[in-house]
């Protein structure tokens, strides 16, 4: 029998992490570098809004506590929220957007199929669907990358810069630490650790077809699952709370 | 947008008597102009202008909604919202696709956009400054721009009116959902009661004006009449909105901003007063209170997204060229 409270973390984890890389796309809406860009990053933010509501409303009945979607995406204090810190960081440049996207669509896809064998019924459902969306973010994400990494001197100087950011923030998505291994020798989740050569071997593929290199990293940074974040997140929360702690209590 | 998409148009023409009678008579037994066919210069320049500042307008449109998308209530309003947002980008390119069916390419009209050669349409000059703004730009801005593109699905060029009418489809359900949202708030607290009257307040007047001058001052309206790019007068387009709007304002409970609103026996319409069109015309002419920040928005947009399309040109060309390499070596 899995425990109930750590299920309920278990899926806040998820879900922060769709709904604030959603927040962080959402705010490319109009701003694209093409019109084609501006229906493509809505597309994903969309898609990852969608699985954030399914997980957040799973986790409410699991709660039972009667919170609703909306209850659990807006009305959390900020160490509540568990997203890894790369979703959180912000979108940058597009090489910047894009490199963040494609080291968390490439990790996604791993996960999302391994949750299709977990013994939680709903999660199956949820990571079914999952795995179709996400199939596309891993494409557009990936030609994206070798699009800017073989394109012009400029483009492949910023994808330089946007590895050189990002990759410190890869190693927490992998880390197993007490919920994690709970969650994995239940069956409900996945041993995250064992999905990361997969990841390198993937992410190193189209790096080199893009003429690029994962950079060395000294050290990876990690908190977000403990609630511990960037200075970004608060700024984040402000906007995406505005409208519920203005008006408490309201419906919309 | 839309009887504002006129504004600018130049439907002069040079073609000799016996080519703009045949064309006439073609337009007249109402068939559909298609890009290849034969059209007089001033047809092809109107439609041209018409359909770029209606593909603008989709465009800057995208600002003042897409400024609420990370500020949504709940998470079901924000996913239809960003719904809402891409769904005009979509429209956007539809009608640039429309536009380049005449010989022109996007980037020449975005160009026109970003150098204010060409217009779009004023109602976006407006700001969306409460949540209760995006249910009233739903049904308000929406709601006008389905008056006058139902009036569009019917224009004689082919490519103009089969993208009505399948944005028209989308349009409706973006009215239906600006009006639940709406609905929502009139139901709601005393606060939010005040949020929608406020709205209203705001939005009104500048969605009359989306149906463009009155008939008697809009100077190209004749020619395109004429030509069946338009079928409607703004003035008569404008009354139809008034008469279908205001009893949907009287189930939210919400007062239309215009003391002279009477229902009028005899016309079965509704009476209203004049348009402020000195402010009409200020806001056109770029000295509405967000002109300046909608400009600034594209042309960063533009700009900062200089180097994205150069390198997916250059890539473009790379991969064409080994292409062609490799095609070459195994001759
Ligand atoms: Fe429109
Ligand atoms: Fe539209
Ligand atoms: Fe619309």
């Amino acid at each position: 029998m899995v425990d109930k409270k750590s299920l309920f973390n278990y899926l806040l984890r998820l879900g922060d992490d769709q709904q604030i890389l959603s927040q962080r796309l959402g705010e490319w809406c109009g701003h694209a570098p093409t019109l084609e860009e501006d229906l493509a990053l809505a597309n994903i933010a969309l898609d990852l809004l969608g699985q954030a509501r399914s997980l957040y409303t799973y986790a409410g009945e699991v709660e039972g506590l009667g919170r609703d979607e909306d209850q659990l995406a807006f009305l959390r204090y900020e160490n509540d929220y568990v997203n890894a810190l790369i979703v959180e960081r912000p979108n940058g440049d597009f090489a910047h957007t894009i490199t963040r996207q494609f080291f968390y669509s490439v990790f996604m896809d791993l996960l999302w199929n391994g949750l299709l064998k977990s013994s939680d019924e709903t999660i199956r459902a949820i990571a079914a669907k999952a795995v179709k969306e996400v199939d596309y973010h891993v494409r557009h994400s990936a030609e994206w990358v070798i699009r800017l990494g073989q394109g012009t001197a400029e483009s492949r100087e910023r994808m330089v810069d946007a590895l050189d950011e990002f990759a410190i923030y890869t190693g927490e998505l992998f880390e197993m630490d007490a919920l994690a291994t709970e969650m994995a020798e239940a069956g409900v989740g996945v041993d995250l650790a064992a999905l990361r050569p997969q990841w390198e071997a993937e992410v190193n593929n189209i790096l080199t077809d893009a003429g690029l290199e994962m950079p060395k990293v000294n050290w990876m940074q990690t908190g977000g699952r403990s609630g511990e974040h960037t200075e970004h997140l608060g700024h984040i929360l402000a906007e995406l709370q505005y409208m519920q702690r203005t008006y408490p209590g309201m419906t919309w | 947008m839309y009887s504002q998409g006129l504004i600018g148009a130049d439907g002069s023409t040079v073609e000799d008597e016996a080519f703009l009678e045949a064309f006439q008579k073609r337009i007249d037994a109402e068939q559909k102009i298609e890009p290849n066919d034969p059209m007089p210069e001033g047809y092809r320049r109107t439609l041209i202008r018409q359909i770029s500042q209606h593909a603008h307008s989709e465009i800057v449109g995208m600002l003042p909604e897409g400024n609420w998308i990370t500020r949504a209530p709940t998470l079901r309003r924000k996913a239809a919202l960003l719904a809402k947002v891409q769904d005009e980008g979509g429209h956007g390119l539809y009608l640039y696709s429309a536009a380049e069916t005449l010989g022109v390419s996007r980037e020449e009209l975005t160009d026109q956009l970003l150098t204010g050669a060409a217009k779009y349409s004023s109602i976006f000059n407006y700001p969306a400054l409460t949540w209760a703004d995006i249910g009233a730009i739903g049904w308000l801005v929406d709601g006008a721009a389905i008056m006058n593109q139902i009036a569009l699905c019917r224009c004689s060029y082919g490519p103009y009116s089969r993208a009505m009418i399948r944005i028209c489809k989308e349009e409706s359900f973006h009215q239906r959902q600006g009006y639940e949202i709406l609905l929502t708030l009139c139901r709601g607290t005393d606060e939010q009661k005040q949020l929608a009257q406020e709205a209203i307040n705001r939005i009104w007047w500048p969605a009359l004006m989306m149906f463009g001058p009155h008939d008697s001052e809009s100077t190209h309206s004749d020619q395109s009449m004429h030509w069946k790019i338009k079928r409607f007068s703004n003035d008569s387009l404008r009354d139809k909105f008034v008469n279908a709007t205001v009893p949907q304002a009287d189930y939210l409970g919400l007062k239309v901003p215009d003391p002279n609103l009477k229902w009028n026996e005899e016309k079965q319409g509704y009476d209203y007063s004049d348009i402020d069109w000195d402010e009409f015309w200020r806001v056109v002419k770029g000295d509405g209170i967000c002109n300046r920040d909608r400009m600034k928005a594209r042309r960063k947009a533009h700009r900062e997204g200089a180097w994205v399309r150069e390198a997916a040109l250059a890539f473009a060309e790379k991969r064409a060229a080994a292409a062609e390499a490799a095609k070459t070596a195994a001759e």
